[in-house]
């Protein structure tokens, strides 16, 4: 019985038009594309607060409409100049610290490759990604924990060996606040981060070390002349897309570890949005804010791919 | 000349060695660290004397922390979207990658590209929160689960892992008269399983992570999920202080070192937090790997 179903259904489909076929590929797919319209390209409408003064309770249309007004402020008040001024700073100052510190995982990688225990190898990199899989607030959990000024492991350990005569309060401090976050982040990611340069050094061809070894070249020699290059590409590629991504950095690591005292230093774009939009309800002025943000990332994605196109003849996109 | 380079060689792996033995303590002496002082003695933990071993090893912290309402209701929530989320996700990223591949699709290429482009632009915090807001999103669980169900890196991952498999096999099924929702489910579902679970894996860690739509959403605690909790209990005192009043009230602990301390029940929820990650981390770790190669391959 349901053979002789399933029989007629493809024999009306084969002499039915294909249209219909193709339709209802598209929608088996349309929920799926309401939600990405709904979830992705809404928000864009939101753009408008941008340009009106936006009051929370009021409805959109009952609130003043000021044009430019906000984007303009940016440049012509002096006190928003100088925050946004701040707030620019700290984001290039960190995201800078991040493309400078994304060496360290291709040196992770190539000197965890030449650790020829494999028993070890394969310890020390599943024991150094489990960072990654652990939320910043999780992360702020173990650093309150262990730098705590009462009872914290750091201060103890730090006294103990005489390096410091009374407790610090590391988390409230201010001081190399752009260094600590970098480290936080190294913390977090370095493990993972080589694991796609571990990969890229096992793809190169082994017959070059042979090679090399014939000819005498010690382990330097081999990792510069050999290593090196092989893993250039991908570090290129990624070196690309953290530019990109210089403004995005993301709030939320910033956000757990903000407090009084490091809040000048410690606020980058995402967060100072949240901070004036959301808790200072100065909504307009945010999403204008949040808005070149938006544009800005866009630019700098197409100047990293026009880059990749030029030195590699393949984009990154 | 090559005695030299012998030694330099040893030099250069004890160095080697070294510094990655105490890279990997670094990584997780902290979740060592946190677990000795969940089990030790409150009152030794909260005056900081637990560093490298338990001390006084007891068990009542995961009960009692376990006991309090605002945090047994958080782990609902969480354990919900991460289940709820998970599952929808896989399926609808499984789906849409599969229908992908269909080249009779009606303008493909394009609704493609529109899910795709969504990866690389995005409207704003602020914007993106108005919307939620316009739609009824705020204080309601729908928030945590609509927004993930079509995440463009994973359709883009099962699109390319559907794609390498030999099309004779959906081909001989059509043959036999299976639509497209026979062919995905009895054909492409068992097929790309390694795909599915790599996808999965990586959205339970998303969900169970996921810290920040909370902050923006919710302000009514009963969506509160665990890292949320744990956010409050680090930054505010006044939710601890209730927490650790409810379990001196109980009066049946009458142990004093025992008592729950601003120590003990950071440090417990801290764990209970982490524990899920720890305890599938190993089983998972090559799907992990897996994806991150897949993706980068892709660029």
């Amino acid at each position: 019985m349901k053979t002789a179903i399933r029989r007629q259904s493809s024999l009306s489909r084969s002499s039915g038009s294909i249209i219909s076929d193709r339709f209802r590929l598209f929608l088996f797919a349309l929920p799926f594309l309401l939600l990405i319209l709904v979830f992705s390209y809404f928000p864009l409408y939101g753009w408008l607060y941008a340009f009106y003064n936006y009051r929370p309770g009021f409805s959109l249309f009952d609130t003043q409409f000021v044009g430019l007004q906000w984007f303009r402020s940016i440049v012509s008040n002096p006190t928003q100049t100088q925050e946004v001024l701040r707030v620019m700073r700290n984001t290039l100052a960190m995201s800078g610290l991040g493309i400078i510190t994304s060496v360290f995982p291709v040196l992770f990688a190539i000197f965890l490759t030449e650790i020829k225990t494999t028993w070890y190898k394969k310890t020390v990199q599943i024991f150094t990604t489990l960072p990654n899989f652990i939320s910043w607030v999780l992360v702020y959990a173990i650093a309150f924990m262990m730098f705590s000024v009462d009872n914290g492991v750091i201060n103890k350990f730090m006294m103990a060996i005489g390096l410091q005569e009374a407790p610090v309060n590391y988390l409230a401090s201010s001081e190399w606040i752009w260094l600590k976050m970098t480290l936080w982040g190294l913390w977090k990611g370095l493990g993972w981060g080589a694991i796609m340069y571990i990969a890229a050094i096992a793809s190169i061809d082994q017959e070059l070390y042979d090679a090399a070894k014939v000819d005498g070249a010690g382990r330097f020699r081999m990792i510069w002349h050999i290593t090196v290059p092989g893993i250039m590409p991908t570090y290129f590629v990624l070196l690309l897309l953290s530019i990109a991504n210089l403004i995005n950095n993301g709030m939320e690591q910033y956000f757990v570890f903000q407090n009084a005292l490091n809040r000048d230093t410690i606020e980058v774009l995402d967060l100072y949005v949240y901070n004036t939009g959301l808790l200072g309800f100065n909504f307009s002025f945010a999403t204008a804010v949040s808005m070149l943000k938006s544009i800005i990332s866009i630019v700098l994605l197409f100047i990293a791919n026009r880059l990749s196109k030029m030195v590699r003849g393949e984009s990154i996109i | 000349m090559h005695t030299q380079r012998k030694y330099g060689d040893l030099l250069f792996n004890v160095l080697n060695y070294t510094f990655f033995a105490a890279f990997t303590i670094i990584c997780i002496f902290p979740f060592y660290y946190l677990f000795i002082n969940t089990i030790s003695s409150n009152d030794l933990s909260s005056r900081g004397l637990v560093t490298f071993y338990p001390k006084m090893v007891h068990l009542t912290n995961y009960i009692e922390v376990l006991q309090v309402k605002g945090l047994s209701q958080a782990a609902l929530v969480s354990v919900g979207r991460t289940v709820v989320g998970t599952l929808l996700t896989v399926a609808a990223s499984a789906f849409l990658g599969f229908l992908f591949t269909k080249r009779k699709m009606w303008g493909r290429q394009f609704w493609y590209r529109f899910v795709i482009v969504t990866m690389y632009f995005n409207a704003g915090i602020i914007p993106w929160y108005i919307i939620m807001m316009n739609l009824n999103l705020t204080n309601n669980y729908l928030a945590y689960i609509l927004p993930a169900i079509v995440s463009p890196f994973y359709v883009i991952l099962v699109k390319t892992f559907v794609e390498s498999i030999p099309e004779v096999l959906q081909e001989s099924a059509e043959m036999d008269g299976a639509g497209y929702l026979t062919i995905f489910s009895r054909i492409i579902m068992p097929l790309i399983t390694p795909i599915a679970a790599t996808i999965a894996i990586f959205s339970a860690v998303s969900q169970w992570n996921s810290f920040v739509d909370t902050l923006f959403l919710m302000t009514d605690s009963k969506y509160y999920t665990l890292q949320f909790v744990l956010y409050k209990y680090l930054n505010e005192s006044t939710s601890l202080a209730a927490i650790i009043r409810n379990s001196q009230g109980s009066g049946t602990n009458i142990d004093l070192t025992n008592m729950q301390t601003a120590t003990s029940v950071r440090t417990t929820v801290s764990m209970i937090v982490v524990l899920p990650i720890l305890f599938v981390y190993p089983f998972f770790q090559r799907f992990f790997v897996k994806g991150i190669m897949i993706g980068a391959v892709k660029g």
